[in-house]
């Protein structure tokens, strides 16, 4: 658990404390997490344990319940709608499956946020945008609508669009969801060659422990809302700790329970037939 | 007894209570809307754009159902008036029904089914896939660029939509009414250029289609921005959209018509 820590003085986002409650349900419990700059950091977890809630805090669609959230030295939920729109634009973020906006080509959909946030002729953008489209080896498909792309192509659109503007941050929700061996090792690479060719930090937040222990640099690993453990990829893959060893090794045995917890015991179950709520007709 | 009651009362209460807040909620939507209309209205574009999928692409329906609903005045409206000897008036008959009732409301009845259930099911599958949530990461306000585009593009439609369906429909009229069934062309023709007034009817039919176009944009805009981002969400948003913009319209129409008509 007490892990080398990545932390230099200056890390790009400081999570200090953050709780975090949705409907009195709590999602996050005591959360510290430090990000340092130029670094690729995952947060692993099974699914429904809160990482993607600690992407929403860090990019300000959620606000704590207590505890602050720092990026590049500002409390992020503290800042008003302006302040928190011009943090945005130097945040970048890949969607599970890409969100590309449906009704725009590839090229498009890159030019967005150039053509919005900027007044940079047509010319220099169709060449910036052709310069990210390469950088994901799809300069081909400029002209094609997403519905024309396969999953791992559409990925890798997603990834050039959250790179248009050359973020200080590019947060990744399950880049490797759904893709095929191939296309999981070409967005690794990618996450890896543009963090470092940009000079800018990354969180990955994923389940595929395989691929990202590859790519990153330090991992921390949620469970129901806490984090449990944290270290670099080789610390992680040597660890003891029951959790991570368990996640790491794909194990169904250990401290994540294969049931979902139920107040009716088996047996009781069995005997009784179907209650009230599952009999609809 | 006495808890059943009390339970019929507690669920009429909380349905009364969630139509308050969403009514709320809604208007405040409303609200953010025209606030957030500088992008729409500064790159028109955009909301041309959008003119051409509400409006531009509705015209076949709307220009069809104008021509059946004016050919249909056409027969009824001589069928009556013909008993009284007055069927030269049938060209009034036609252009009044359609200008001031007609047009507007089957227009925007038309409007809602076509474009508003459209606009509920293409916002609500952007916000399924969590494109207004990239937007909003890109420091892009979904409201000024994906709503407003599509509230204005309503408003603007809506009134061009019901000038061409009534001008569909006394061509109809004059179909049926004058080349079919022989009604004197001169008297067609004149009598409604008599009595048509420009201010108290065309102007008034035109502020009607504009107020119905408000109504279903916001409800249409609204209803797929507020959906649950599942497949189950979108499809009752696209649903209530289309009965709450038409029952809307309808009582819409009657107050319109109780200020705009008193004799």
């Amino acid at each position: 658990m007490e892990a080398a820590s990545p932390n230099p003085p200056d890390p790009l986002i400081r999570l200090t404390d953050v709780n975090f409650s949705y409907d009195r349900r709590p999602i996050l419990t005591g959360i510290n997490m430090s990000i340092p700059r130029g670094k690729v950091v995952a947060i692993m977890g099974l699914s429904g344990c809160g990482k993607t809630t600690t992407l929403r805090l860090i990019g300000g669609q959620l606000k704590p319940s207590s505890g602050e959230v720092m990026v590049d030295g500002k409390v992020v939920h503290a800042l008003d709608s302006d302040g928190l729109y011009e943090l945005r634009r130097r945040m970048g973020m890949l969607f599970q499956f890409g969100a590309l906006f449906t009704d725009m080509s590839v090229f498009d959909n890159i030019a967005f946020q150039m053509r919005e946030h900027t007044d940079l002729p047509e010319e220099l953008i169709h060449d910036m945008v052709m310069m990210k489209l390469h950088a994901v080896g799809l300069r081909g498909t400029a002209n094609l609508m997403p519905s024309e792309l396969s999953g791992g192509m559409a990925r890798r659109v997603a990834l050039a669009r959250a790179v248009a503007l050359d973020p200080m941050l590019i947060m990744y929700d399950e880049p490797f969801a759904g893709l095929d061996p191939i296309s999981l090792s070409i967005v690794g690479e990618l996450i890896r060659k543009l963090n470092d060719a940009l000079g800018t930090s990354s969180i990955v937040v994923t389940h595929d422990v395989q691929e990202s222990l590859k790519i990153v640099d330090y991992v921390y690993f949620v469970s129901a809302g806490k984090i449990v453990a944290e270290g670099t990829a080789e610390e992680i893959k040597h660890s003891t700790e029951p959790y991570v060893h368990q996640f790491v090794w794909g194990e169904p045995d250990g401290p994540v329970n294969f049931h979902y917890p139920t107040t009716r015991p088996y047996g009781e179950e069995m005997s009784s037939g179907p209650s009230k709520k599952q009999v609809w007709w | 007894m006495v808890s059943v009651g009390r339970r019929i009362l507690q669920a009429l209460g909380r349905r009364v209570t969630d139509r308050l807040w969403r009514l709320g909620f809604g208007s405040r939507f409303l609200l953010a809307t025209l606030l957030h209309s500088g992008t729409a209205l500064q790159r028109f574009q955009l909301t041309i754009r959008e003119i051409y999928f509400t409006g531009v692409l509705s015209l076949i329906i709307i220009l069809v159902s104008g021509l059946f609903v004016g050919m249909v005045l056409g027969l009824q409206g001589y069928d009556t008036l013909q008993r009284y000897g007055s069927s030269e008036a049938l060209g009034v008959l036609v252009a009044l029904s359609l200008v001031r009732e007609l047009g507007p409301v089957v227009s925007a009845l038309l409007f809602a089914s076509r474009a508003g259930s459209a606009i509920t099911a293409e916002i609500g599958l952007m916000k399924a896939t969590e494109q207004l949530s990239a937007m909003e990461m890109m420091a892009v306000n979904p409201i000024a660029r994906v709503v407003a585009p599509r509230f204005w593009a309503g408003v603007i439609s809506m009134p061009l939509l019901a000038a061409l369906f009534s001008a569909m429909g006394i061509f109809g009229g004059y179909l049926v009414g004058v080349q079919l069934i022989g009604v004197d062309e001169g008297s067609f023709w004149s009598q409604m250029q008599a009595s048509v007034d420009f201010r108290e009817d065309i102007i008034n039919g035109v502020i009607k289609s504009f107020v119905f176009g408000v109504i279903v944009s916001w409800i249409a805009v609204f209803e797929g921005y507020d959906s649950d981002p599942t497949a189950e969400g979108v499809s009752g948003a696209t649903t209530r959209t289309v009965v709450n913009s038409s029952l809307a319209i309808l009582f819409a129409d009657f107050i319109l018509t109780a200020f705009m008509f008193r004799g």
